[in-house]
């Protein structure tokens, strides 16, 4: 038919419209870049095989973390306010009552060996440079010893789940820097020692869901270098639920409404095909005394 | 004063003092259309009832918004998408609608080149229909800088910047329409203003402008077939329904455009719910920041093809800067569609199919929209501004040539 003929030709040429400035066109403006890797596999330093041992990564931690790390959940409260620490440290030190739980296990050992190469922020901090990463490189601890470290903290990590796992991962992994206005959430660093400590603001994430979709944030977040060289946000280590969790969390915040959108939206398309149907019966009952 | 009698109801009451018989009867049951039209005659109605859309969802979104640099960006993104019920749905409606109007627009617009429905009586319908597609630019432009967003802003920053091309003024004229010397509070409010009150009004004005000036010279039909309306209409009236070749608006045109309206909204209210980024740019949901210039800027995409032949003009040619070649190609762009009627000599009013040479110049300018579109998102670098280059010449060798073309075709057919 004649007019199937015409809606097929509008089709092509909208397609083809759409197919130019949507998917070819944010294909040539975002490259694809590496997919994900939730192993850390380019951090070598430490034999992750190893066996830790608990009692012994106890020892250590409150021998060589504690004096600045708080780890609340095995009762070392944080000793300074927010502002005194991000005083003495340039950024508030993290709590590591979560670190087990959220950091992938090789990224850990790896961090504690040498932060920096772990963090991918070796262009911020290079060796000999004037300023230096305020954690020092604890490569003088044998493969074992970290290990017995890493142990600890899985072992002293709560078990969180559903939302509030989402939270917390967010509150532990980001809080430090990233405000989230939108959950009336600031940034435990105060606004100006984070500023003065990564060179910028980083940005408030409660749109970020919006404004850099699923996609970026899973490649970003596992390792920001990739898709922006350059960046003074350092490669954090989640392990892949961490992560979905973080971004589980910033879609609560960012897009609240997601769900009610989608089941309206089968409601209304639903409503409107009916009212189709209708009308499409009504015309043919009209045309029919004109043809 | 006329003698009133007593009325018998209050219909004959209200009929009495304002017509509402003869209102009926010259609006809807009496206002004749072709009977031999496709789908493609519902656009009208699509754009109507898009419009409405548009008004009422803007209405509720105006309760909340706030047209204030710093607050403008979470008044739309937390208050209305977040805190105020359905709020999220009205913002969709009115980003998505923003955006498929356009489309709709479009398709109306080449419908009409493609049936010749511009000339030989129907200039008014066309310069009017124009004036319309003006004015809803206007007031997308000034509506996508509201939510001050990144894109928001630098959009608006690169298209006033256009301005300042002007000779003499143009400096000036940047200053005046931004109301401070960089895009700023005085800018959005003014924007806002001209987004709820001065456009919308000049556009119900245009519209009015525009159904009036169907109802002389008729609505065309799929064959471009001339004919008279009155006798076809008494034929209707006397009851030969199936030889007439009119419908009445209502219920017989209305009937079918319901249908078309139907299978359109299911269509819409998909992007409206599952599909919405093609019409809300993810990088507009960064609040506006005028330090940090976004990697790539690109006005929406019904402006792609017009930003192109803008920007195309990428180097001097005889001692004129890119910049205001492409200014002045941008200009031409804005004004040639207006003089189509009188850019096509022909007299035939036919589908584009049944001409023998402006079917080519329909097509190849279907074609050079699409890669001046596509091209006017891609970043112009290396080949992608030859292609920019090439198209937008393309555009304008095209109406430069349409006289030619059409009066070789009147040739060709003897006047018919």
């Amino acid at each position: 038919m004649k007019e199937f003929k015409i809606l097929a030709i509008i089709a092509a040429l909208v397609g083809i419209t759409y197919y130019g400035i949507e998917p070819y066109a944010h294909h040539i403006m975002h490259p694809e870049v590496k997919a994900a890797d939730f192993e850390f596999k380019d951090l070598k330093n430490v034999d992750t095989s190893l066996a830790g041992n608990i009692d012994n990564g106890k020892v250590l931690v409150e021998a060589n973390c504690i004096a600045c790390h708080s780890i609340e959940k095995a009762g070392h409260l944080q000793i300074m306010s927010n502002a005194d620490a991000a005083a003495a440290y340039g950024v508030v030190p993290p709590d590591l009552s979560s670190a087990g739980r959220i950091y992938d296990k090789n990224y850990l050992a790896n961090f504690i060996f040498d932060p920096v190469s772990a963090m991918h922020l070796s262009h911020k901090y290079p060796v000999g440079g004037a300023k230096a990463f305020p954690m020092p490189s604890y490569n003088w601890m044998s493969p074992q010893e970290i290990m017995d470290v890493v142990a600890y903290l899985q072992s002293v990590a709560p078990k969180v789940a559903g939302k509030d796992a989402h939270k917390a991962t967010y509150d532990a992994a980001c809080g430090r820097c990233h405000s989230m206005s939108y959950a009336k959430f600031e940034a435990t660093t105060p606004k100006d020692a984070i500023k003065a400590y990564m060179g910028a603001t980083p940005p408030d994430l409660s749109q970020y869901i919006k404004s850099r979709k699923e996609h970026y944030l899973h490649g970003f977040i596992n390792d920001p270098q990739l898709l922006l060289a350059g960046t003074s946000m350092p490669r954090v280590g989640l392990n892949e639920k961490a992560q979905e969790e973080v971004i589980a969390y910033m879609e609560e915040i960012g897009d609240s409404k997601k769900a009610e959108r989608e089941s309206v939206g089968l409601w209304v398309m639903l409503y409107t095909f009916v009212f189709a149907i209708l009308a499409y019966l009504w015309k043919r009952k009209i045309w029919s005394e004109v043809h | 004063m006329a003698e009133f009698k007593q009325a018998d109801s209050l219909y004959e009451w209200f009929d009495q003092r304002l017509g509402i018989d003869k209102f009926v009867k010259v609006m809807m049951t009496e206002y004749w259309i072709p009977k031999n039209i496709n789908f493609l005659w519902a656009m009208g109605v699509l754009l109507t009832v898009m419009f409405t859309l548009l008004v009422v969802s803007g209405i509720f979104l105006l309760m909340y918004y706030k047209p204030d640099i710093n607050m403008a960006f979470d008044s739309v993104n937390y208050t209305i998408m977040q805190e105020v019920g359905y709020g999220w749905l009205f913002r969709h409606i009115h980003a998505v609608g923003a955006s498929v109007v356009f489309l709709v627009i479009y398709i109306h617009m080449f419908t009409g080149i493609y049936y010749g429905s511009y000339k030989k009586g129907r200039e008014m319908i066309w310069i009017s229909g124009m004036l319309l597609f003006v004015l809803f630019s206007a007031e997308g432009f000034s509506g996508y800088m509201l939510p001050w967003g990144q894109m928001s802003y630098w959009a608006a920053y690169v298209i006033t910047e256009i301005f300042g091309g002007i000779p003499l003024i143009g400096g000036d004229l940047v200053v005046w329409i931004r109301g401070n010397f960089y895009v700023s509070d005085s800018t959005l409010t003014r924007f806002f203003m001209l987004h709820v009150l001065l456009v919308p009004l000049a556009i119900i004005g245009a519209i009015v402008l525009h159904f009036y000036a169907l109802r002389f010279p008729h609505v065309n039909n799929e064959a471009g077939e001339f004919f008279d309306f009155d006798q076809e209409a008494e034929k209707y009236l006397a009851g030969d329904k199936k030889n007439s070749k009119v419908v009445p608006f209502w219920p017989v045109f209305l009937s079918k455009d319901f249908f078309v309206l139907g299978v359109f909204l299911v269509f819409f209210f998909y992007l409206v719910f599952f599909h919405y980024d093609f019409a809300m740019d993810p990088v507009n949901f960064d609040k506006a920041d005028g330090l940090k210039t976004p990697a790539h800027i690109y006005p929406e995409w019904y402006f792609l093809w017009s930003y192109e032949v803008l920007r195309g003009f990428f180097f001097e040619i005889a001692g004129i800067s890119g910049k205001s070649l492409g200014l002045i190609a941008f200009a031409v762009a804005q004004g040639v569609f207006f003089v189509l009627p009188w850019l096509d000599r022909s007299p035939m009013v036919k589908p584009a199919n049944q001409r023998p040479y402006f079917k080519y110049w329909f097509w190849f300018l279907m074609v050079d929209l699409i890669v001046l579109t596509v091209y006017g998102k891609l970043p112009p670098t290396g080949a992608n501004a030859w292609v920019g280059f090439a198209s937008s010449m393309t555009f304008l060798m095209l109406f430069i040539a349409l006289p030619f073309i059409t009066r070789a075709e009147a040739k060709k057919v003897g006047g018919k």
